[in-house]
């Protein structure tokens, strides 16, 4: 090949480059490894992770049973190895799932319109903040509210595009009884310059918000109600938020295992009038030249590489992937399957729950908090037991520093339950002492 | 001709909803072992919904034959070379799957503490430590969710960093060359975009640039080598100018599969660069995704990278929240560990010598191509290119034969399109980059393809124009889907 | 192909004065470059436009152009049918498919635009 070229050496395939530019010598890096010894090292890195055993961690990552079929779709070539469904008449395969993905997603949430997935939850509530802000161009909306019930990282991502986006945040406060947003204090917030108000349920303690009423609030005011959810399986037995104008929520549930927090998959739907202020990627059904269905990215001229600097986001790869994973994980569970999920989930929490005693008495779905002295002495104290505990607030709630958010799914078990509760108590009757 | 295919297996798969029936089920969850909740009254009657209304229900053999068959309708690496400009579409190594599944990696969460993490938190440092040999910078982070999201943080970077100097200024340079994604970061970091023009040969005109550079420039977004394919030579000069009016200089790594082992952005004057590590770093691009965008920086950006970052204490690894200085975050958690587990495991199969290796094959196909290809289809610039090479359609639409046309046609010699039309400063554009993995034999099976085409756009035009032929589907209607939008199914009975 | 009774502008716009209401839209030239027209995105009634500057885009399936206005003044009309049926757009650019209808606040500013024949000389000039 190299004669093809008249060249004489792989070297002179980059004599174009400034001399000064060039390594001089090899990158200084371990020489190539056999598979062998990269399974071994992961393997090792794995074994100095805690993986198995209970554990009562949520906080907007999960752990849900995955069904054999998920991996077994997504590892074939077809999938794994295939590009951005540009090319339709070769990538049928990709578009129609994700088709279909769309149309679950508003089923699932009661929107008109879904994307094709965003980078996670976190990043896809500055996306859904500026939706809002351009939804109404020229209409000076450019400040949005975030209940502090809201995910506490969602709300630090959202800050960081708000500094450098011009986005104006600010928050409101929660109820001390309910554990649900302050309405009252949205209300009082609310003015003619908010383009959205941002409420997620269940919300970071878990509890049901009052989005009926948030979002009348909201629309008094002009402004738009965007919904934010975290755990997925919750959309099996919650009402969705049909009162809604934009969704922004977070997959992982569907998909993943807890995968130390990435990759996710986060998503956008929203009401009609807002589809071409969506950010990302759309498929959408049309025909061929025979007249046969068939399907392809649509809309295209919202997307950076068609409006460059007007895009409506900057997003181009997003989580293709992971959002197929969803897919088949909602095609295994089904209309009933999901619903019995969130139906294990509320009882095993509320098993749980019904035990300890909790800082709020507001509905909750699969996460709670419970009172307790020194969380962190606790959760030791399960770790000898081989346990996971839940997550000590005061990190993110300095005014929580004795409560513990706790998650059970339909993976918890309940001896391992009956033992946290067991540790709460001893921890109680300590404190008391 | 045709060598590699013969028309594609053909089914016509319903969709999920169409071959729904009530009472299908495809899953068993396990007896509760506690007493079930009642929803109404736990959440209040009216925060349980009644039924998702039309979610479908299929058995498990249904759901593995609708997958499979859809699956069939794809094309991917596993099958054969996708010639797409920039976006190194490389083998997905297995074993990086198989790592990635580990139990010990994937079943971790990422509030476990810290002494129960030590491993992940160990294969985090040794990328970040990975990726700054590479790209010769002093710091890098891994938050970043995909290459866009890595400009995004990128720019949120050199705006924290100006205005810790007391002026974060007004407008970031971008070539008219430039991938989408630049100019659409510029505006969400809230700064104008400024065209910077190209030269005859293809890379930025740097009389033109010593114009357009003051103090209210806050950076230059370049990527190198560019879209062309074409190395900027005057890289250094560029990054002087840059630097002399106290502006930054931010390289798009989108094209870094072209220099890994040759040559490094920190030793040519980039102040911060991203990384797509499911382009030169193997991650698989899953249809679309996910990827990851890692960002390096010169040390004085350092203390403005996104936070957590790892810290070693007596202890071992810590997340280190203290840091005022920081832009804050991009998202939640650490970043897209699986993703850097896989590319981390890329490495380590690699090693430095075999990076290099891998550029040097890279660089040795596209010129390979090139060459073939030169006599039939018109190179945008005679200048040397690396990893990629970009072909203009100006003598094949003197037949009526676009570039579109050209690349519908090449899937039906069982190929995946170059990238169409892009970068839009070549008239009719066909960008290819075959990137290492491509045999000899595969690059002339796509060579004489592209040959094949090119006489068949002056002896039979309305042939390629009506491509594809051999596909599933035949051409599809994409106006008609962008004028009349159906973005879900519906009930019609 | 032009016709004479209309103004042109260096981007591609037409306008055609009757009384105060001037009536505008993209020319031939223009949906030729676009290709098949997905979607216009125009100005509200009661819209203040200026001469020159964008107000509004028309999209095709792989691009997007900038409408700016050949005439300052407020729009009074948008062409409702263009939501139903864009591709009118490629079909009748100079007829049905006017994009909008505006009161126009300095009529004198028509005379600086191209005449049908100044129009088809830039055309023609290989702009």
């Amino acid at each position: 090949m190299l004669d093809t070229l008249g060249m004489g050496r792989l070297e002179d395939l980059y004599a174009q480059l400034p001399n000064q530019v060039v390594l001089k010598g090899p990158l200084n890096l371990p020489a190539g490894k056999s598979e062998y010894e990269i399974v071994d090292y992961f393997r090792a890195r794995g074994a100095e992770n805690r993986h198995d055993g209970p554990s009562f961690l949520g906080a907007g990552v999960y752990r849900h049973y995955r069904p054999a079929l998920v991996d077994a779709v997504v590892s074939r070539g077809e999938f794994l190895t295939s590009y951005t469904p540009y090319q339709a008449e070769i990538s049928q395969g990709t578009l129609t799932s994700i088709f279909e993905f769309q149309t679950m997603m508003c089923q699932l949430t009661g929107m008109e319109v879904a994307n094709a997935s965003m980078y996670d939850g976190s990043s896809a509530v500055p996306e859904a903040a500026l939706m809002a802000m351009r939804a109404r161009p020229g209409s000076g909306r450019n400040r949005v509210l975030i209940a502090r019930t809201a995910h506490p990282e969602y709300r630090e991502t959202l800050r960081t595009y708000g500094r450098f986006g011009a986005i104006e945040v600010e928050e409101f406060g929660y109820d001390r009884q309910s554990g649900q947003a302050d309405l009252t204090d949205l209300e009082r917030k609310l003015d003619q310059r908010t383009a959205a108000a941002i409420v997620q349920s269940p919300n970071f303690f878990g509890i049901v918000e009052n989005m009926k009423q948030a979002a009348a609030l909201a629309h008094d005011k002009g402004a738009l109600l965007v919904a934010v959810f975290t755990e997925a399986v919750s959309l099996g037995l919650l009402a969705p938020p049909r009162e809604a104008d934009i969704v922004a929520g977070e997959l992982q549930s569907f998909a993943l295992a807890p995968s130390y927090g990435g990759p996710l998959a986060g998503i956008i739907a929203c009401k009609e009038p807002f589809a071409r202020q969506l950010p990302g990627r759309l498929a959408g059904e049309t025909k061929d030249a025979n007249g046969n269905r068939a399907f392809c990215l649509t809309l295209a001229a919202r997307e950076q590489h068609i409006r460059r600097e007007k895009a409506t986001s900057n997003i181009c790869t997003n989580q293709a992937l992971i959002a197929l994973m969803a897919t088949v994980f909602m095609a295994v569970y089904g209309k009933e399957g999901l619903r019995e999920l969130a139906l294990q989930n509320l009882s095993k929490a509320h098993y749980l729950g019904g035990k300890l005693r909790r800082r709020f008495n507001g509905p909750y779905f699969n996460e709670f908090v419970a009172v307790v002295e020194e969380p962190e002495q606790v959760n030791q104290r399960l770790e000898h037991q081989g346990i996971i505990g839940g997550l000590p607030l005061g990190r993110f709630y300095p005014e929580l520093k004795d409560a513990m958010l706790l998650c059970c799914t339909e993976t918890s078990r309940r001896t391992d339950m009956d033992a946290v509760a067991a540790a709460m108590s001893r921890a109680e009757a300590c404190a008391t002492l | 001709m045709i060598q590699k295919v013969r028309p594609h297996p053909s089914q016509n798969e319903p969709l999920l909803f169409e071959l729904s029936s009530p009472g299908k089920r495809g899953y068993q969850l396990p007896e509760l072992d506690v007493p079930a909740a009642d929803p109404a009254v736990e959440l209040g009657g009216e925060n349980v919904r009644s039924e998702i209304e039309d979610f479908p229900e299929v058995s498990e053999v249904e759901a593995i034959r609708h997958f499979t068959r859809l699956s069939s309708w794809n094309y991917g690496i596993d099958l054969g070379l996708y010639p797409l400009g920039s976006c190194t579409m490389k083998y997905n190594p297995r074993v990086n799957e198989a790592v990635a599944r580990l139990d010990g990696l994937s079943w971790i969460h990422p509030y476990q503490s810290e002494d129960l993490s030590q491993g992940a938190m160990e294969i985090v440092a040794a990328l970040e430590r990975a990726l700054a040999e590479i790209t010769g910078m002093d710091a890098v982070t891994v938050q970043p969710a995909a290459g866009a999201h890595g400009e995004l943080a990128g720019i949120f970077l050199v705006r924290a960093f100006l205005e810790s100097r007391g002026n974060a200024r007004k407008r970031v340079l971008v070539p008219d060359s430039a991938h989408g994604t630049n100019p659409a970061t510029v505006r969400m970091a809230g700064y104008e975009v400024a065209n910077a023009a190209s030269n005859e040969r293809g890379m930025v005109d740097i009389e033109a640039l010593k114009q357009m550079v003051d103090e209210d420039v806050a950076a230059m977004m370049i990527t190198n080598p560019n879209t062309l394919g074409v190395f900027e030579e005057e890289i250094l000069e560029i990054g002087r100018i840059l630097h002399a009016k106290g502006a930054l200089l931010y390289m798009d790594g989108a094209n870094m599969n072209a220099l890994a082992g040759i040559a490094r952005p920190g030793d040519f004057g980039v102040d911060a660069m991203h990384l797509n590590l499911h382009k030169t770093f193997s991650t698989p691009h899953g249809g679309g995704g996910p990827g990851a965008g890692p960002v390096a920086v010169k040390r004085f950006l350092e203390p403005f990278l996104p936070l957590p970052r790892l810290k070693r204490s007596d202890a071992g690894w810590r997340w280190d929240y203290e840091r005022p200085q920081s832009i804050g975050r991009v998202r939640a958690f650490y970043g897209n560990f699986g993703v850097l587990v896989r590319a981390l495991a890329y490495i380590m199969a690699h090693g430095g010598d075999g990076l290099k290796r891998a550029t040097l094959d890279a660089l040795l196909n596209a010129n390979y191509i090139r060459k073939r290809l030169e006599p039939h289809y018109e190179i945008a610039y005679p200048t040397p290119t690396m990893h990629e090479c970009v072909f203009s359609d100006r003598r094949q639409a003197a037949h009526g034969v676009g570039t579109g046309a050209i690349a519908k046609r090449l899937i039906d010699y069982g190929f995946h399109p170059y990238t169409v039309s892009f970068p839009l400063i070549v008239r009719g554009a066909l960008m290819i980059e075959p990137t290492e993995t491509e045999s000899k034999r595969e690059l002339d099976l796509f060579a004489d393809a592209m040959i094949a085409i090119a006489q068949e756009a002056e002896e039979n035009p309305e042939l390629v124009r009506t491509a594809p032929h051999s596909t599933r589907t035949a051409k599809v209607d994409e106006a008609g889907a962008a004028r009349r939008p159906v973005l879900k199914w519906r009930r019609t009975t | 192909m032009y016709p004479e009774n209309y103004r042109y502008t260096k981007e591609h716009e037409w306008v055609r004065l009757e009384g105060d209401i001037g009536t505008i839209g993209i020319t031939d030239y223009a949906q030729k470059q676009l290709g098949d027209i997905v979607y216009a995105d125009l100005p509200k009634a009661g819209t203040i436009v200026e001469q020159g500057k964008a107000m509004g885009s028309v999209e095709s399936v792989k691009a997007v152009s900038e409408i700016y206005s050949p005439v300052s003044g407020e729009v009074i009309e948008a062409n409702e049918r263009l939501a139903s049926a864009p591709e009118m757009l490629n079909q009748d650019p100079h007829g049905e498919a006017w994009l909008v209808k505006i009161r126009v606040s300095r009529a004198a500013e028509i005379d600086g635009l191209l005449s049908a024949a100044d129009y088809q000389s830039f055309l023609g000039a290989g702009s």
